[in-house]
């Protein structure tokens, strides 16, 4: 326990390497385009559809099912 | 340093997306294939036209489960890499491998497991299309009240650690977790969509299957990128030396 990192203190925590400010871009703008990489595997044609057709449905389908995200 | 963690998170991603490809591929395909059976089954045995297969079944079950996996895991990556700057050096003693083990164990009991425990995987035929709108809302909505749950019981544990000790603090944590999660589930309404006669070992084995992908993912991620960001946050240059003052 505590020779995780032999630089610091026993029990002492390593200094955060960004501030909420630092951070803010790329929680926006990256989280975004992340969640909607996910919400077009997990629910793209189903609940919610942004593309007609049922094509990217039916495309990541059965990693829908087996990731876990509700389908038919 | 941010922009470098979420790349990283993204490299690592891939990586177990494609291993949560090889495991869906090897443990849960087959399970998928024989609901589909069933469903087929079902149809033929009500003289139901077959809907036109838009995508083949080879195709849904290499390329489409690939894309799927591995954009999935690419996108957790990132997102990991981004939870993974703001938590390093604010949950305690941790360095960056614990850091990392630690946020992916969250992340896999908060996103996968509690959930699990309301709105299980579903093969497909086990679920009515008419009501994908309800069970979607309330599959993210589980996975909010979870990681929210998980959240808070950090910050109990955080709170009474300096007057209950670890041991005590962490079980005052645990039983918070445990209690939100319960009265949610409660609260929540349960999905019995399973239709009558569906194999009930298919449905047990494919949901052990979806568990085995989700661990894999946040496994490889947690173990994967843990190492990655102990060489970018604490190059240390004891660890490649010889040990220091060991009697020769
Ligand atoms: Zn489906």
């Amino acid at each position: 326990m505590s020779d995780v990192a032999l630089e610091r203190k026993a029990g002492a925590a390593p200094a955060p390497i960004a501030s909420p400010r630092e951070l803010l871009p790329y929680a926006l703008f990256g989280g975004l385009v992340l969640m909607i990489i996910i919400y077009f595997v997990g629910a793209e044609e189903g609940a919610l559809s942004v593309i007609s057709g049922t094509d990217v449905h039916e495309f990541v389908h059965d990693a829908r099912h087996l990731l876990g995200f509700p389908c038919h | 340093m941010v922009r470098s963690l979420l790349i990283r998170g993204m490299l690592v991603g891939l990586g177990a997306g494609l291993l949560a490809f090889a495991f869906a591929y090897v443990f849960g395909e087959p399970q998928v294939q024989h609901a589909i059976d069933f469903e087929d089954h079902l149809a033929a045995l009500h003289h139901d036209a077959m809907g036109p297969e838009v995508v083949s079944r080879g195709v849904q079950r290499t390329f489409g489960l690939l894309t799927g996996t591995v954009a999935t895991g690419v996108a957790l990556g990132g997102l990991f890499g981004l939870v993974y700057a703001y938590a390093y050096g604010r949950v305690g003693a941790l360095g960056a491998r614990g850091t990392s083990a630690l946020l992916a164990a969250g992340a896999f009991v908060s996103i996968t497991l509690l959930p699990f425990t309301k709105y299980p995987a579903n093969p497909p035929t086990v679920g009515n299309p008419d009501t994908i709108d309800k069970r979607t809302v309330l599959f993210f909505a589980m996975i909010a009240v979870t990681i929210l749950a998980l959240v808070a019981a950090g910050r109990v544990r955080r709170s009474l650690l300096p007057s209950l000790g670890g041991w005590n603090a962490a079980s005052a944590a645990g039983s918070v977790l445990i209690a939100v999660v319960a009265v949610a589930e409660l609260i929540l309404p349960g999905v019995h969509e399973t239709p009558a006669g569906f194999p009930a070992d298919v449905l047990y084995r494919f949901r052990i299957a979806s568990l085995g992908i989700n661990a894999t993912l946040w496994l490889t991620l947690g173990l994967g990128f843990g190492a990655v960001a102990q060489r970018l946050l604490e190059p240390a240059p004891h660890r490649t030396g010889a040990p220091a003052a060991s009697p020769a």
